[in-house]
């Protein structure tokens, strides 16, 4: 059987109750072959990262590849700091080999001498995986580089690239501060490649079977398929396995989901709510920005008509801000008052006329001013909200808050940290 | 004939700042402060040299307590 003949699934080939051992993962797929084009193949693929900014791998790698420096990493982020994302943790549970094909495939074409997977220090099972599929690698014959595990705290900001690779450098989850874009992190002088884990595991495949297969399903502008993480109404959360461009109604459906939703969140809890009427959107960058969203991280939280969107906001947002690495002053203060404003609004008391004046002033203002895109993210959220529940909000202003304001849980958000709680190393 | 296109601009680089609120002091025209006490620096680029813009942003640099501040050079967007 050969995977180069059917359409889909592409990353999640083989989904058995355990990972593939490499013999099998080489039964399906082949062996990987080194090939000298990589850059110029992932170019013509339009491979894009799936960690969520959507950047062509292939210029960031080559960005990499002309670095001189007698040392490169090439890091996997499989921190998976997005409560509602499940995407890594599947994709390391059915096939961790294809992401060290990848990875390592990337080495080669930049010139790396170490690979790094970060895996946060939570997900013991995820670390198993990729422990043993390294130590299986290793059994057979050297890799070439070395290969390293790390483990990272799992807090959300901890998957940011420049907070991994701080950690990685110098063992503080905290993001560095880059005033120049593009902007080469580094670990000591050694330049690094940061790249999402479902991104190298795509890299596998075009390895194998080349940009022209990997164009075959997909939109022009974002080829190939990519991974989904559907929760909220649902019968059960989901990762599955898509095309680019396949209409938001059909996944909701493949994942058993309300197909008809009071609104939607896209991208992930840095993302954006949509309205309900979305579902007839193709689920690709291109055709989702006139709503100002984006496919980002995968991540779709289906919110049915018996919700409220003012209360699940108010409980992302607290749990976001509460998340921040508190480097930056409109963060680590902002982000704490806006989710304040968002309480008193979601409750509708006597408060909540002056709570929404109060978060559209705080949301216009917090806008582009952190080192990382953290604050950003929450104020991108709060303001999609602000849209897409407009009348809530004003009947929640007005204190009439909906029928299931304050107890509205669909979007699921871990328990918040409490202050000495906070690990950072 | 390219440096007609450049412009100056004050930068704050927000971890190394805490919020002393000296820079809004000393560059009232360019920075604000939000109501956390952290500056707002305005995009509008700086003036030529000797302008009271310019003088002002590099007192406000020199008198940043953190050393949070600097003046970039940038290419104006046509």
């Amino acid at each position: 059987m050969s995977i180069a003949t059917h359409t889909l699934p592409r990353v999640l080939t083989g989904a058995g109750p355990r990972p593939l051992t490499l013999q099998q993962h080489e039964e399906f797929f082949g062996p990987a072959r080194m090939r000298r084009d990589l850059l110029d193949e992932l170019g013509r693929s339009g491979l894009t990262g799936r960690g969520g900014a959507a950047f062509p791998t292939a210029v960031k790698a080559a960005l990499l590849r002309d670095q001189h420096a007698r040392k490169k990493f090439v890091v996997v982020n499989a921190m998976e700091g997005e409560p509602a994302a499940h995407k890594d943790y599947t994709l390391a549970s059915v096939n961790p080999h294809l992401v060290l094909d990848g990875a390592l495939a990337l080495a080669g074409a930049i010139g790396a001498s170490h690979v790094a997977i970060c895996v946060a220090r939570e997900k013991t099972v995820m670390i198993n995986h990729f422990e043993r599929a390294v130590h299986e690698r290793e059994r057979r014959g050297s890799l070439g580089v070395t290969v390293e595990i790390h483990t990272p705290p799992g807090r959300y900001i901890a998957g940011e690239e420049s907070a991994l690779v701080h950690w990685l450098d110098d063992n503080e989850t905290l993001p560095q501060f880059r005033p120049e874009r593009p902007s080469i992190l580094s670990i000591g002088r050694a330049p690094v490649l940061v790249d999402n884990t479902e991104t190298h595991a795509h890299v596998g495949l075009i390895l194998r079977y080349g940009a022209d297969w990997f164009r075959s399903i997909g939109t022009t502008a974002s080829p190939g398929s990519t991974l989904v993480s559907v929760s909220g109404a649902v019968a059960r959360p989901v990762v599955l396995e898509i095309a680019l461009g396949t209409p938001i109604r059909e996944i909701l459906a493949a994942a058993g989901a309300d197909t008809a939703p009071r609104a939607l969140l896209l991208g992930g809890y840095g993302g954006t709510f949509v309205d309900g009427s979305a579902v007839s959107t193709p689920y690709a960058n291109e055709l989702l920005r006139p709503l100002g969203a984006s496919v980002g991280a995968g991540v779709i939280v289906v919110l049915p008509q018996q919700s409220c969107g003012i209360t699940e906001t108010f409980n992302i947002a607290r749990w976001m801000a509460n998340e921040s690495a508190r480097q930056c002053g409109p963060c680590a203060f902002g982000l704490p008052a806006l989710a304040e404003s968002l309480g008193h609004l979601a409750v509708g008391g006597r408060d909540a006329k002056d709570a929404l004046a109060l978060i559209r002033e705080r949301s216009g203002v917090i806008n582009g001013r952190g080192a990382c895109r953290h604050p950003d993210g929450v104020v991108r959220l709060v303001q999609s909200a602000l849209s897409v529940f407009a009348d809530d909000a004003e009947r929640h202003a007005a204190g009439h808050p909906c029928a299931h304001a304050g107890h509205s849980r669909f979007a699921s958000v871990p328990r918040l940290e409490l202050e000495h709680e906070l690990v950072w190393e | 004939m390219k440096r007609r296109n450049e412009t100056l601009i004050l930068r704050a680089d927000p971890i190394l700042c805490d919020g002393f609120g000296h820079c809004a002091e000393l560059a009232p025209e360019i920075v604000t402060l939000d109501e956390w006490g952290y500056p707002i620096i305005s995009t509008t680029p700086l003036g030529a040299a000797r302008s009271t813009s310019l003088r002002s942003a590099q007192l406000a640099v020199r008198g940043c307590p953190r050393q949070a501040l600097w003046i970039e050079k940038v290419e104006q967007r046509s």
